[in-house]
């Protein structure tokens, strides 16, 4: 697992050179979905891999997302480890029932028979103006569900080695990515084809001591914002990338907030049931000696998404709602 | 040998399609300048197909549609001003600007959406004919779908149920041979459409949708058999979108060759248009002035889409549900 020469590219190659990567590593690995060969994929991940493997293990599909993620399950019970891409994760709405009741829970109705190994990728929440149907985040729904892994990267870096390992992994993996950052550049990229991450392990972004932000995707970079605003104001805050949601890396926050006492959890999507309800019970049942204030999340607000520009930029978590929710917990 | 129509129903029609094709037109350019955002599916191309078949619906029948909507509901005869003004995001648009392009409905003019997940829309469309049955309103159902929707699981059990029951639907397939970047040949084995509904005995037949004549001939008989209590049809329309899936493909999966001969040889308003001077005798003093007309209302509808005000911010709370409760 060296890692000595990282390189700078965006989330979107990082991407794809991972399916690459892995796709030459592995003859059973094989990439599926709807515009993914010939177009390139609709947001570009899969450039150029159509010519590089061929339509045998480039496939598009058509418009059917219940009929080729139940067929994904059945090429991976069959001894293949296929990438399913969503053209968005809202589609995956479509296929929900094949990722959890066909997935997710066979290896425990074989009694450990069976085995899924099986990626379910694409781009998840919101992204701009595209009103309620395409705008939904499915963290919580996925890292609900016993049998199933669930990824959600910031940096490029974590998006390449750990869909790497996810590709790797003999479990079905949910890998939820941001269409948003798909065109943001980090200097955090491994050359090392042998360079995965362990699944399950969060990052400590930044190291502080008055609070803990927790956070994961797109928000990991407004939280770090956040962070350097509060810095300048006295509070200087420790931000943890959960970078996996399922198994969730609970030791590393606990760690932190038997350090800083105060936590804020940061989720765009809704508040109801969420990964920061989840994080509140955890901290009750494991740092709740530890704590000098409740747990304040931040998260999308509970409707669905608006179309306006006015009332989306109001329906999501925002730097200022981050720093606002600091101040609670830091009684400012 | 086109049906022959009265000159006052031919340039109603004209007029109709013509603002579809005024209104795109506009709205490209409004997204180009940023004042439409998100996903915006053009209709320029597909014009006549609901122009032809609203022609013959009565009041109580309803439409539904996907994404692909904004010719839909102007056909439907929703306000352009309220059209646009959903597109740009404000207040006055018909979802208050918390819908956009993809999310519209107006309950007056029975239009049931503008749906955003591919083929969702034809099962719920199955559930309108429903409702007209076990109303016995006498309405029937309009529900449109694109050739690359039909590959969608949901539209076959919505056929199985329509036959089933004997639902007062027509299913409209709107062949524009492209789903995305995808050719049908690439998207769907035995691309006869029209005749999907075999399996479940229901009749389909395919139609040039690129004439309001034939549309028009075809939904008439379609639209009886389902009144007249026979059960769901299909109507495949032969149709092209000349713009790319959304704004922001650049259509690259096709040939500047192919797009052109299509405007060229089968453009639905030039043909029509032609229908109207050569066969209905139409001088050009009353097609200019609908002309005239049709710009004004779309300049209209830009001018109020830009003046509104964006919704309040206490709207972000509102219609989430609904606060009273109601039976019937
Ligand atoms: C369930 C689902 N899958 C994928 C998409 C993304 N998508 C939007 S439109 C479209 C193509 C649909 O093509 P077609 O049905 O032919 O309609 P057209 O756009 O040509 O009118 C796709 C794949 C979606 N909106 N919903
Ligand atoms: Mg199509």
């Amino acid at each position: 697992m060296t890692n000595s020469s990282l390189i700078s590219m965006t989330v979107r190659e990082a991407l794809r050179d991972a399916m690459e990567e892995e796709m030459r590593h592995d003859e059973t690995v094989f990439l599926m979905g709807e515009e993914v060969a010939e177009y390139n994929g609709a947001y570009k991940v899969s450039q150029g891999l159509l010519d590089v493997f061929g339509s045998k293990r480039v496939v598009d599909t058509p418009i059917t997302e219940a009929g080729f993620s139940g067929l994904g399950v059945g090429a991976a019970f069959g001894g293949l480890r296929p990438i399913v891409e969503f053209m968005t994760f809202n589609f995956s709405m479509q296929a929900i029932d094949h990722i959890i009741n066909s997935a997710a829970k066979t290896l425990y109705m074989s009694g450990g028979q069976m085995g899924c190994p099986i990626v379910f990728r694409g781009p998840n929440g919101a992204a701009s103006r595209v009103g309620a149907q395409h705008s939904h985040c499915f963290a919580s729904w996925y890292a609900h569900c016993p049998g199933l892994k669930v990824i959600s990267p910031y940096s490029a870096g974590d998006a390449k080695a750990l869909l790497k390992a996810a590709i790797r992994d003999p479990n079905p993996v949910v890998f939820l990515e941001n269409e948003l950052l798909y065109g943001q550049q980090f200097d955090d990229v491994s050359q090392d084809p042998e360079f995965t991450l362990p699944i399950g392990k969060a990052l400590i972004r930044r190291k502080g001591k008055d609070v803990t932000l927790t956070a994961f995707s797109i928000m990991v970079g407004k939280a770090l914002k956040a962070a350097d605003i509060l810095a300048e104001q006295g509070i200087d805050a420790e931000v943890i990338d959960l970078r996996t949601l399922r198994p969730l890396d609970v030791e590393t926050v606990v760690r932190s907030v038997m350090k800083t006492n105060r936590i804020v959890s940061i989720e765009e999507s809704w508040p109801f049931a969420g990964i920061g309800s989840e994080m509140a019970a955890l901290m009750m049942e494991h740092a709740f000696d530890y704590l000098d204030a409740p747990l304040v999340r931040v998260t999308g607000a509970d409707v669905p998404m608006p179309y306006a520009a006015n009332l989306e930029h109001l329906a999501l978590p925002q730097v200022e709602s981050i720093i606002e929710a600091v101040k609670t917990v830091c009684y400012r | 040998m086109p049906h022959l129509i009265s000159q006052d129903e031919a340039l109603k029609a004209y007029r109709e399609m013509l603002l579809i094709r005024r209104f795109e037109e506009r709205a490209a350019q409004l997204y180009g300048m940023g004042l439409i955002a998100g996903f915006c599916h053009l209709y320029i191309g597909q014009e006549a197909i609901v122009v032809g078949i609203q022609s013959i619906l009565k009041p109580q029948d309803t439409v539904i549609t996907a994404y692909r909507d904004h010719g839909h509901m102007l056909a439907a005869g929703m306000d352009p001003k309220g059209v646009m003004a959903e597109l740009t995001g404000r207040s006055t648009g018909y979802s208050k600007g918390k819908g956009g392009s993809m999310h519209m409905f107006s309950r007056e003019k029975n239009f049931f959406g503008g749906h955003g997940i591919v083929g969702a829309q034809v099962p719920i469309g199955t559930g309108l004919a429903f409702a007209h049955k076990y109303k016995e309103d006498g309405g029937v159902c309009i529900t449109s779908l694109g050739d690359g929707a039909t590959n969608q699981g949901q539209v076959y059990e919505s056929y199985n149920m329509a036959s089933l029951w004997k639902l007062p639907i027509v299913y409209i397939i709107e062949n524009n041979h492209y789903g995305m970047g995808t050719p049908v040949e690439r998207s769907s084995a035995g691309s006869n459409y029209y005749g999907r509904g075999q399996g479940w005995d229901i009749p389909g037949e395919k139609v040039d949708g690129m004439e309001y004549l034939k549309v028009q001939e075809a939904a008439n008989h379609a639209v009886d058999h389902a009144r007249s209590g026979k059960g769901p049809y299909i109507l495949e329309m032969d149709t092209y979108r000349y713009r790319g899936h959304s704004m922001s493909d650049p259509a690259k999966y096709r040939s500047k060759e192919e797009v052109e001969g299509v405007k060229e040889k089968r453009d639905p308003l030039a043909h029509f248009k032609m229908y109207m001077t050569k066969t209905l005798k139409i001088p050009e003093g009353p097609i200019k002035i609908i002309e005239d007309e049709v710009k004004t209302i779309v300049a209209e509808a830009v001018e109020f889409s830009k003046t509104s005000p964006e919704p309040d911010v206490a709207e972000l709370y509102t219609d989430v549900l609904k606060e009273e409760i109601s039976f019937a």
